[in-house]
């Protein structure tokens, strides 16, 4: 067993949240370990919209949360780039939202507090609405704009772990912490298990940081200390291409079904929110009902869902921190969540941030990093807030190919649109390098190849979150054997790409078999043929 | 629900097997083509996301359709990759040349009238430098002649004023081909068709199919006679409006809606090849034919790219099996490489002989005493590639058929 006593940080959990306090602390100048049981943005920060909010859908219920999201959202435009997509967003409102008390008199509230918490929301004309955004349902009687966007939460993520690194942060990903080393009532560091070599260690450090989403309420309890957590899971579907280009959302009370976000390649609808058992969280299925709901509601919001191509369902559990005894978890704050178990518990050296939305990571990092920093007596600024991540230096696909390589390949300016000003990186230097490996998300040898060195990418599913690889139309049927193989070079386990492809395709399967009907049905029965056919014994259903 | 589905050119069916690329004689001849699926469905998904990714290569598809026509899943790969033509391509602006080519019509009126003089002045080889210098039209080009009398004048000279006297009417879209460059199939197809008892009738005023400007870019210009046309069409005398024209044809009956966004349902079905028409009529008995008992030839059939995709090259086999002497080869299906006015183009001169060597070779060893094939462009790039004439079925039948014979069988 290693012992290591290097550090001023250990922060647990490789989400948004964990990354974002990692990337804050190691900028002023803490030395950082961040430790990951699976791979970075693998929970909730992966399973959500991927909607840069404006705040409006809070406005009206909660204003401190609207107020934060505004402000977030206006400081991630500016340096996350490249993650950030400026779509605008629409909030419409139905014939039948008369109905159930959301006609226009609920417009007419819902723009004066959004306008309350500075959150400029624009009433449009329905026709305007329309040619804004040719997908609305035709029959909507009232739409106001605000600052919607979308933002992609895997590379916001990714950016911020590179960041950290890059200020001298250690990142420990596949690696679960087991317990924690306690001296009296202090912690004073972890005890971990690498997840693939079943190798254990110890870290100190006279901070911990536990940002697990979820499965923070484990890692609390593991600590000795109980945070009343509220596993909310939220299911969405991806279709196939953007089908809209504009945000849009129900301009009523929160529900299910009624935000549709343009997110890179594909539009996505979402989402529901039902309270699970804890157990259930590392095992999320989307069921049949919640399918047909998305589909209904989605519909409502644009006609043509009903028959565009669904790719997959996923589904996500929220962090929320219980306050009353709501089933549905809709009325329970989106609040941040930052407790410091001294305290709160008598357990020193121990910090837990949850609650909070993707939207508001980079706050809930400062507010993290100030509580880390009041223990070590550090006075160093948060700089969070005014400094571009790595890839937001420059961004824009036109922008970034033209300044990298004049006139660029499909697979240039997919990694410029992904990378921002980090594409300058991925060596483009042989014909063999520009060659597409997925073709349906246009990505190349050496952009696997860059994720590989320089993304903390171990399997298959890790560098789909970093590239999109096999994220497209065909769910990896044509690609992934290719991809696999070079990820298995890189590697250098060459032997190991059938079972990389294998255990990739397994995945895929889950969040396809939801959907399994229609051209998706045909997809899949596409891929059990080219799949079984030549490997019968690694791919089974 | 179908109607407002924006997934357009049913991209979505994509299924990823990629036999598009398979089939695609521009990916296997030139690699700056990414081929059709990168082309169609793949670049459409990032098209709609953000402009950016419109590649300048989707120049190079040469809309020969034969990526529909293999496709499982029934996406309409090329009209995805003309309309992203006209969507994303910021650079709108056509060059001269390419206005000059696609302009069949204007071209055709103005240089006919001094036809000899153009059609020698073209043929030189001082003219062809200069075009190629000053144009980019490739000097090794040979250009399709100019014909002094158009087809129009002739008929309605020579044939408009017995035609009435026909039981049977039906209306014919010669289109610029005929008009300007051969008339002599107009008036094969006028003999034939009147020997089986139908007279003939011009549309009051039909205009280029706009095939070419759809290739050229010229969107718009297109659109403007796409309306015409169909408004011709519609008011037509007679059972169908015939064509001899594949191109023309394919234009007219899919294209107008697929691309160019309008409304033809009112006029689609009654635009029909004349040779499937022909057959049909033989088929169900209404007419006969009596072919010459001295005929006696052997043609290898070229089936057009469009001509696959219009799916009606039965008809001609079926059509041009019935006449006694004459021995049909059917040659493998392979594109010719022109493309209309593509080959015509300096910079895509080399690219355009390489696509069509497999069917020049095939037809240089089958020896044949001609080519049969119902496209005019490709008729100009195999007598250009090959030493062999390109004859229209219609013009097979013309000569095959005892006109007198068949006349009074029909009478």
């Amino acid at each position: 067993m290693n012992n290591h006593q290097d550090f001023d940080v250990i922060v647990i959990g490789g989400g948004i949240t964990g990354a974002g306090t990692a990337r804050d602390c190691s900028m002023r100048g803490l030395k950082v370990l961040l430790i990951e049981r699976h791979d970075i943005a693998n929970g909730a920060t992966g399973r959500n919209h991927g909607l840069l909010h404006s705040g409006a859908r809070y406005a009206v219920k909660d204003a401190e949360s609207a107020e934060e999201c505004i402000k977030e959202n206006q400081i991630l435009r500016k340096i996350a780039s490249h993650c950030v997509d400026d779509t605008q967003g629409l909030f419409i409102t139905l014939p039948e939202d008369a109905d159930t008390g959301y006609g226009l008199d609920y417009q007419k509230t819902f723009v004066e507090a959004c306008l309350k918490s500075g959150i400029s929301a624009k009433v449009i004309d329905p026709k305007d609405a329309i040619r804004m955004e040719p997908s609305v349902n035709p029959t909507l009687i009232g739409a106001v704009q605000v600052p919607d966007g979308s933002v992609d939460p895997f590379r916001l993520c990714s950016s911020n772990v590179v960041d950290a690194q890059l200020h001298g942060a250690k990142v420990l990903t596949y690696t679960e912490v087991t317990g924690f080393l306690k001296n009296g009532d202090t912690i004073e560091g972890v005890k971990v298990r690498n997840a693939i070599t079943g190798e254990e260690a110890e870290y100190r450090a006279p901070v911990t940081v536990n940002a697990a989403g979820i499965w923070g309420h484990n890692i609390a309890q593991m600590a000795g200390v109980n945070i009343g957590m509220y596993p909310a899971k939220g299911a969405l579907l991806v279709f196939a291409h953007r089908v809209n280009n504009v945000v849009i959302n129900r301009c009523r009370k929160s529900a299910d079904g009624d935000i549709l976000v343009p997110g890179d390649s594909v539009t996505v609808i979402g989402t529901t929110s039902t309270k699970v058992p804890f157990e259930e969280c590392d095992h999320m299925h989307v069921t049949p009902e919640e399918v047909d709901l998305l589909l209904r509601e989605g519909c409502a919001l644009c006609p043509s869902l009903a028959t565009t191509r669904i790719l997959r369902a996923y589904a996500g559990v929220r962090p929320l921190v219980a306050a009353d005894d709501d089933p549905t978890g809709r009325s329970i704050s989106r609040g941040i969540v930052c407790l410091d178990h001294e305290t709160r518990d008598g357990v020193k050296g121990f910090i837990s941030i949850t609650g909070g939305k993707l939207m508001t990571y980079r706050l809930m990092a400062e507010i993290a990093t100030d509580a880390v920093c009041k223990k070590l007596n550090s006075s160093a600024q948060c700089q969070t807030a005014t400094t571009p991540l790595p890839g937001s230096e420059t961004s824009g696909v036109k922008e970034v190919s033209k300044k990298l390589w004049g006139s660029a390949t499909q697979g240039q300016k997919a990694a410029a649109g992904r990378l921002g000003s980090r594409a300058a990186e991925v060596e483009f230097s042989s014909p063999e390098d520009k060659q597409l490996v997925c073709e349906c998300e246009n990505v190349t040898l050496a952009e696997i190849k860059y994720a590989v060195k320089h993304l903390n990418v171990n399997t298959m599913e890790d560098l789909r979150r970093r590239t999109r690889v096999g994220m497209g139309t065909c769910q990896g049927t044509f690609c992934i054997h290719k991809a696999a193989k070079a990820l298995a070079i890189a590697k250098g386990e060459p032997e190991s790409a059938d079972k990389l492809a294998a255990d990739f395709l397994d995945e895929r399967w889950k969040g396809m078999k939801a959907v399994g009907w229609g051209d998706t049905l045909r997809e899949m029965e596409f891929m059990q043929k080219v799949y079984k056919a030549g490997k019968p014994d690694t791919y089974k259903d | 629900m179908q109607e407002i589905n924006l997934s357009e050119h049913n991209f979505e069916q994509c299924q990823k097997c990629g036999i598009c690329n398979d089939v695609c004689p521009m990916m296997a001849a030139n690699p700056a083509y990414p081929g059709p699926k990168q082309a169609g469905p793949d670049g459409e998904r990032y098209r709609l996301k953000d402009k950016e990714f419109y590649d300048y290569a989707l120049k190079y598809c040469l809309n020969c359709k034969r990526c529909e026509v293999a496709c499982p899943s029934g996406v309409k790969v090329p009209d995805i990759i003309q309309s992203a033509r006209e969507k994303y391509n910021e650079h709108k602006s056509v060059k001269l040349r390419d206005m000059m080519l696609a302009s069949t019509d204007l071209m055709g009126t103005m240089v006919r009238p001094v036809a000899p003089i153009a059609n020698t002045v073209l043929g030189w080889g001082i003219t062809k430098s200069v075009l190629d210098g000053v144009m980019a039209i490739d000097h090794r080009r040979t250009f399709p002649k100019y014909s002094g009398e158009g087809f129009e004048r002739w008929f309605r000279k020579k044939a408009a004023a017995s035609q009435a006297s026909y039981k049977h009417q039906v209306s014919y879209f010669h289109g610029c081909y005929v008009n300007y460059n051969y008339p002599q199939l107009g008036k094969d197809f006028v003999t034939v068709m009147n020997a089986l008892g139908y007279g003939v009738n011009l549309l009051d005023g039909e205009k280029c199919c706009g095939v070419a400007m759809v290739s050229a870019g010229m969107f718009d210009k297109a659109r403007k006679n796409a309306e015409n046309n169909i408004k011709v069409i519609s008011d037509a005398k007679g059972e169908k409006v015939l064509t001899t024209s594949t191109s023309c044809t394919l234009m007219m009956r899919d294209e107008y809606k697929e691309v160019l966004g309008m409304d033809n349902s009112s006029v689609r079905d009654s635009i029909v090849l004349a040779l499937k028409f022909i057959y049909e009529l033989v088929d169900q008995k209404k007419v006969k034919l009596v072919f010459k008992k001295d005929y006696k030839a052997r043609a290898a059939y070229h089936v057009p790219c469009h001509m696959e995709k219009l799916g009606w090259s039965i008809f001609t086999r079926e059509l041009l099996g019935m006449i006694p002497g004459l021995e049909l080869i059917l040659l493998d299906s392979n594109c010719c490489g022109i493309s209309g006015t593509f080959g015509f183009k300096k910079e895509n001169y080399e690219i355009s002989q390489k696509i069509g060597q497999p069917l020049f070779e095939q037809i240089n060893s089958v020896a044949p005493d001609f080519v049969a094939c119902e496209c005019e462009t490709c008729k100009w790039q195999i007598e250009m590639s090959t030493e062999y004439k390109v004859k229209n079925p219609i013009s097979i039948l013309a000569e095959a058929l005892d006109l007198e014979a068949t006349a009074e069988a029909n009478r």
